[in-house]
């Protein structure tokens, strides 16, 4: 079952593309994720897929074809990086407002500045309000499952919203590894045809999008927004459910790794979670009761399961690639805390680690740290440091 | 193409919809719309056509923001509509003959 | 724990060092292993040191991770032992591969006491006789896989056949230099 490959985390997003065979596509390249449109592209130029390609002039233009495109009643991608979605900023919020159904690849870079093209969450953390469901992903696989579960999910009638793809810039969308790729026929019947209810190009029920919204409508609009965002959590796992039936790979709201008697837990997201894998694996050998939490669903929250999960754990580090600067931790650690908090989860020690900003390479021995600080915590009970930057140079 | 709202909207258009009844996003399913809202109510002074005065020049007929300026099947200008001028006066200032007089409106 | 063999690669920004770093993760790939093949990120420029990696093994890979202990170092360019620590963290069980006309034991001194296997290979000379252009990049590929014997010799240059194959497409006349140029680099690499 399934096809043995090797490729790139970027490669595999344009395959992925390339098998839904979306009707438009509207990107502007940026590092780390140029080489999607480029590999796109070719697939357009070549006949294997039918997509309108849109070559923008901006990341601002890109969203807003997208958003046109998907109003109109087409399935409309695009692919960004850092200042890319930066510049899509205010499109973001009128794709998930006007509740149009985009997907996006997020290859996650470093907002500038002082400018830098390595890997961080700032970007995708950014916009982590916009109404976006987010999905990140460890690996290429993940990268590839996610975005050929996006629509699924985002096209459901209890959800329509625009949905981001995340993975590590050059981490993962550079380096080569093995996938296992899914046949067409098998995503062509998993995603199937796009077919919206309301749509502009419906000649026989034409509407209107996007109108003036004032003080007696804007406030009920936003509430079926919300509430949108709610019922994605089960449509998530509805979805996610018939991947892993054609595919075996099952994935859930999170990933749970060594933690049925774990004393310390890491939670983080994308590419780190690997070597926190790594790291929880030789630990283990050791005797050492550690283990990891990966979310997978960001957006929506999946408060009370995650704040469920960490109940068990004596020490907790919630580590960021993105820095709120808010003197509070960074995003994920004030959303993980305040799950925690509002189900009366009060027992494990929380603390927050800020590491990797600008691409700064994760070592083993930098999570081992880590892990060593948090059995420290669960043995003595005294946190010394809530809010840490991890392997900052003195 | 001449509809009025359907029901669906005329529900979302309530000051008073529950967020469980508004259409999605503020999408507007009978598009075209604009007609059914009466704007003439918003005039403070109104412009009168003395059609005696009037050469069908049609110069008014243009700068016209509301379209309130009806030209007939011969392709003359006739009365203004009332529903939708909102009495700018912009007609009456391009009106190279006085043709249109401006009148405070009065009930 | 599970053995993951890793290497790491110098080079020069358009030599092809990562070129020889995705060859490499090919064919390990086609043996049915599992790898990862990646470039220090960061902006490309010719000339300029860069560095790539690779790791192989039986088993899937998690880390993700830069390479900081590496088995192997392959140097594609013997002007950088004067200006990159490329033995840094190298394993004395494992070897360097560098790209140079001298002898093993002449280039000792510049390794800051290595103390593991040191093996050369001519690339230059080899790629231009068998391929009348200098490119480093297959040379330096087949004494790689010599050093490591990550994978048996025929197998590799089988697999090598059928990708040239795929890659050379529109230009068969090249597959035969190439292979040619992978053999004597097996043969010729020194200090085994």
């Amino acid at each position: 079952m399934g096809i043995r490959e090797r490729m790139s985390g970027n490669e595999a997003i344009a395959v992925a593309m390339k098998q839904i065979n979306p009707d438009v596509v509207a990107a502007f390249p940026i590092t780390p994720s140029t080489e999607v449109p480029q590999y796109f592209s070719t697939f357009v130029a070549n006949g294997t897929v039918d997509t309108e390609f849109v070559p923008v002039e901006s990341e601002h233009s890109a969203m807003s074809a997208c958003i046109g495109a998907q109003a109109a009643g087409a399935r409309a991608m695009t692919a960004t990086s850092a200042n890319g979605l930066a510049l899509m900023w205010e499109l973001l919020y009128i794709a998930s407002g006007s509740r149009l159904p985009v997907v996006l690849a997020c290859i996650n870079r470093a907002l500038s500045g002082p400018i830098n093209i390595n890997n961080d969450h700032s970007d995708s953390m950014g916009a982590r309000d916009s109404g976006w469901i987010q999905l990140y992903s460890e690996t290429n696989q993940e990268a590839y499952d996610n975005m050929l579960m996006a629509h699924r999910i985002g096209e459901h009638k209890d959800v329509l919203l625009p949905v981001m793809v995340c993975q590590d810039g050059f981490i993962t969308s550079h380096a080569i590894e093995n996938i296992e790729l899914l046949e067409d026929d098998k995503i062509k019947g998993f995603i199937g045809e796009y077919k919206p209810e309301d749509y502009l190009l419906n000649r026989e029920n034409p509407i209107s999008v996007g109108p003036l919204d004032f003080i007696p409508h804007y406030f009920e609009h936003k509430m079926q927004q919300s509430l949108a965002m709610k019922n994605a959590k089960d449509v998530i796992l509805q979805v996610t459910e018939e991947f892993a039936e054609i595919t075996g790979r099952s994935y859930g709201l999170f990933e749970e790794y060594m933690t049925e008697d774990a004393e310390a837990a890491i939670v983080l997201l994308n590419s780190t979670a690997g070597t926190a894998k790594y790291v929880v694996d030789a630990l283990r050998k050791q005797g050492k009761k550690v283990g990891l939490i990966k979310p997978r669903v960001y957006r929506p929250f999946p408060v009370d399961e995650i704040a469920q999960a960490l109940s068990k754990f004596k020490s907790i580090a919630v580590m960021d690639k993105a820095d709120s600067f808010n003197a509070a931790g960074g995003p994920l650690f004030t959303d993980v805390t305040s799950a925690m908090f509002i189900k009366g989860i009060c027992e494990p020690k929380v603390i927050n680690y800020i590491y990797g900003l600008g691409g700064r390479d994760v070592k083993a021995d930098d999570i081992e740290s880590v892990f060593e600080n948090l059995l420290d915590i669960a043995k003595t009970g005294k946190v010394d440091s809530v809010f840490n930057y991890l392997g900052v140079r003195e | 193409m001449k509809k009025g709202l359907n029901e669906k909207d005329k529900k979302s258009l309530d000051p008073n919809v529950s967020w469980k009844d508004i259409t999605r996003g503020g999408n507007i399913s009978s598009p075209g719309n604009a007609e059914l809202f009466k704007t003439g109510d918003w005039r403070s002074m109104k412009p009168v056509w003395i059609e005696e005065k009037c050469k069908q020049c049609l110069l008014c007929y243009p700068v016209c923001p509301d379209t309130s300026i009806l030209i007939n099947e011969e392709g003359k200008r006739v009365d203004f509509d009332y529903d939708h001028c909102k009495g700018c006066g912009i007609c009456v200032k391009v009106c190279p003959f006085k043709a249109i007089d401006f009148v405070e409106e009065s009930k | 724990m599970v053995k993951v063999t890793e290497i790491r690669w110098h080079g020069r920004g358009g030599q092809g060092a990562k070129t020889a770093m995705l060859l490499l993760a090919d064919v390990a790939f086609n043996t049915g292993k599992y790898i990862q093949g990646f470039p220090e990120y960061g902006p490309e420029r010719m000339g300029a040191p860069i560095v790539a990696y690779n790791r192989i093994s039986d088993e899937r890979i998690t880390v993700h991770s830069a390479i900081y202990e590496p088995d192997y170092v392959v140097v594609v360019d013997d002007t950088l032992l004067e200006s990159v620590d490329v033995t840094a963290g190298l394993s004395e069980e494992g070897a360097i591969v560098i790209n140079t006309v001298k002898e093993p034991g002449e280039l000792r001194d510049l390794l800051k006491g290595y103390k593991g296997k040191v093996c050369t290979i001519d690339a230059r000379t080899i790629s231009v006789d068998c391929l009348g252009k200098y490119f480093p990049n297959v040379p330096m590929l087949g004494a790689i896989v010599k050093v490591t014997g990550i994978m048996d010799d025929k197998a590799f240059l089988d697999d090598m056949v059928e990708s040239f194959k795929h890659k050379f497409s529109h230009k068969p006349e090249v597959i035969d230099g190439n292979i040619k140029a992978l053999e004597r680099s097996m043969q010729e690499v020194k200090g085994l």
